[in-house]
C-alpha cells in the first residue's frame, strides 16, 4: 500500500469504529456512576480537626491561656447542617419520602422512641396547614436520629429532625440558620436537639417552629 | 476533591470501555471500577491532563481484570447493545467490527481504540498506557493490520480466546 492509501484506510477504520461506538456517548449514564465524594476526605478532615484539637489542647498549659478550657475537638457537623442535609435528601422523594407512613403513627412513635431511647412526641401542625406524612430513622453522629416529615396541600414539605443531645452540644435557645438553600430553626434542650427545616419563608417557618417548640416542651 | 471534574469524561470512558471489553455490563463495570479508583486516588492527580490520567487508571484496572480473568479476552457480542443501523454502515459492518476487535490482542486493541475513538496523539497514548512512543506506534500498526485482515474475512485460524 502507498502512504496515501494507508492514510485513507486508517481514516476508514477510525470512522468505522466511531460509527459503531459513538452511540455510547449519548446513552444515559447509569446512576451508580455518580459517586459520592469519597469518605476518606470526611475522615481526613475529621482527623485533622482532632489532631488540631489535641495540639491546641497540649499547647494550652504552656501558653498559660484558656487553661480552664477543655481541648478543642471539633468534629461533627452542627445540628442545623445535619438536619438540612437530611431534609434535602429525603424531601424530594416521590415514592419513599418516609419509612413509616403517618397511617401507622402509633407504631412510628413507639418505634422511634424505642430507638432514640426516650419518649418522642410528634407535634400536630394542622393549624398551619401541614399534615404528618410519616417518619424515618437516620444515622446520627453517635446514635440514631428521627426525622418526621410533614406536607401541606400544595405539596410543600417540612422536616423535623430529632437527635439525642451529644456530649459536646451546648444548650441552645431558638436559633435560625440557612443551609444549602433551606431554612432551619433549631434548639437544643437538656435531652434532645430539634431542627425544623423547610423551604418556606422565614416568618412562616418561625411561627410553625414556635408551635413545635411549645408542643414539645409541654 | 470535586467529582464534578470527572463526570464530563464518563461518556468517553464508557465508549472506550465498550469497544475494549465488548459487552455492556462488563464495560460499565470497568468504568465503575475506574471511577472508584480515580476518586480514591484523586489526591495523587496533579493538575494536568485529567483525561489521560483517567484513561491510565482505566488501563490499570483493565490489566488487573485481565489478570484476574474477570474479562475474558474473547468478547461476547452483546446483540442488544448493537446500535440501530446508521446510514452509511450496514448493521453487519458494525456488528462485525466489534467481533473483529475481540480478535485483536488487548494491548493492540487499547492503542488502536485510544487513537481511533479518543483521537489521542502518540504522546497521549504513551502517557495513558505507560509505554514508549515507539511501542505505541508498533502496536498501532499491528492492531490496524490485524483489524483489516479480520474485517476482510481472514478465517479464524488463531484461537478466539487469547491466552494471556
Amino acid at each position: 500500500m502507498t502512504e496515501d492509501e494507508d492514510r485513507v484506510a486508517n481514516a476508514d477504520q477510525n470512522a468505522l469504529l466511531r460509527r459503531r461506538f459513538d452511540p455510547v456517548l449519548t446513552e444515559p449514564i447509569p446512576a451508580r456512576m455518580y459517586l459520592q465524594p469519597p469518605l476518606w476526605i470526611d475522615h481526613a478532615r475529621a482527623a485533622a480537626w482532632v489532631v488540631l484539637g489535641i495540639a491546641i489542647g497540649l499547647m494550652v498549659p504552656y501558653l498559660g491561656l484558656f487553661s480552664s478550657q477543655a481541648p478543642a475537638v471539633a468534629v461533627a457537623a452542627p445540628l442545623p447542617v445535619r438536619a438540612a442535609r437530611a431534609h434535602l435528601v429525603y424531601t424530594p422523594e416521590v415514592r419513599h419520602p418516609v419509612e413509616v407512613d403517618a397511617k401507622e403513627k402509633d407504631h412510628l412513635v413507639k418505634w422511634l422512641s424505642k430507638r432514640l431511647d426516650r419518649p418522642l412526641k410528634v407535634p400536630a401542625l394542622g393549624n398551619d396547614g401541614f399534615e404528618l406524612l410519616g417518619g424515618r430513622l437516620l444515622p446520627g453522629n453517635d446514635g440514631p436520629v428521627a426525622q418526621f416529615m410533614y406536607q401541606d396541600a400544595s405539596g410543600k414539605r417540612l422536616t423535623l429532625y430529632v437527635t439525642q443531645r451529644h456530649k459536646g452540644d451546648e444548650l441552645t435557645a431558638f436559633r435560625f440558620a440557612r443551609e444549602g438553600g433551606v431554612q432551619v430553626f433549631y434548639w437544643i434542650d437538656d435531652d434532645c436537639g430539634y431542627a425544623l427545616t423547610g423551604e418556606i419563608d422565614k416568618p412562616t417557618l418561625n411561627r410553625i417552629a414556635s408551635s413545635v417548640y411549645k408542643q414539645l416542651e409541654r | 476533591m470535586d467529582y464534578n471534574l470527572i463526570v464530563p469524561y464518563i461518556p468517553n470512558l464508557r465508549r472506550y470501555a465498550r469497544a475494549l471489553v465488548g459487552d455492556r455490563d462488563g464495560a460499565d463495570d470497568l468504568v465503575q471500577d475506574t471511577l472508584e479508583r480515580a476518586v480514591r486516588k484523586f489526591h495523587l492527580w496533579r493538575p494536568g491532563d485529567l483525561r489521560a490520567w483517567l484513561f491510565s487508571i482505566m488501563h490499570n484496572v483493565f490489566v488487573n481484570q485481565l489478570k484476574a480473568r474477570k474479562i475474558s479476552s474473547e468478547v461476547d457480542i452483546d446483540e442488544a447493545s448493537i446500535a440501530a443501523p446508521i446510514p452509511g454502515a450496514t448493521t453487519l459492518d458494525v456488528a462485525d467490527v466489534q467481533r473483529a476487535l475481540a480478535r485483536i490482542a488487548p494491548e493492540q486493541r487499547e492503542v488502536l481504540l485510544l487513537i481511533a475513538l479518543e483521537d489521542m496523539t502518540y504522546a497521549d497514548v504513551s502517557r495513558a498506557l505507560g509505554i514508549p512512543i515507539g511501542t505505541v506506534m508498533s502496536r498501532l500498526s499491528r492492531g490496524r493490520e490485524r483489524l483489516r485482515r479480520v474485517m476482510d474475512g481472514e478465517p479464524a485460524t488463531t484461537p478466539l480466546r487469547i491466552v494471556q
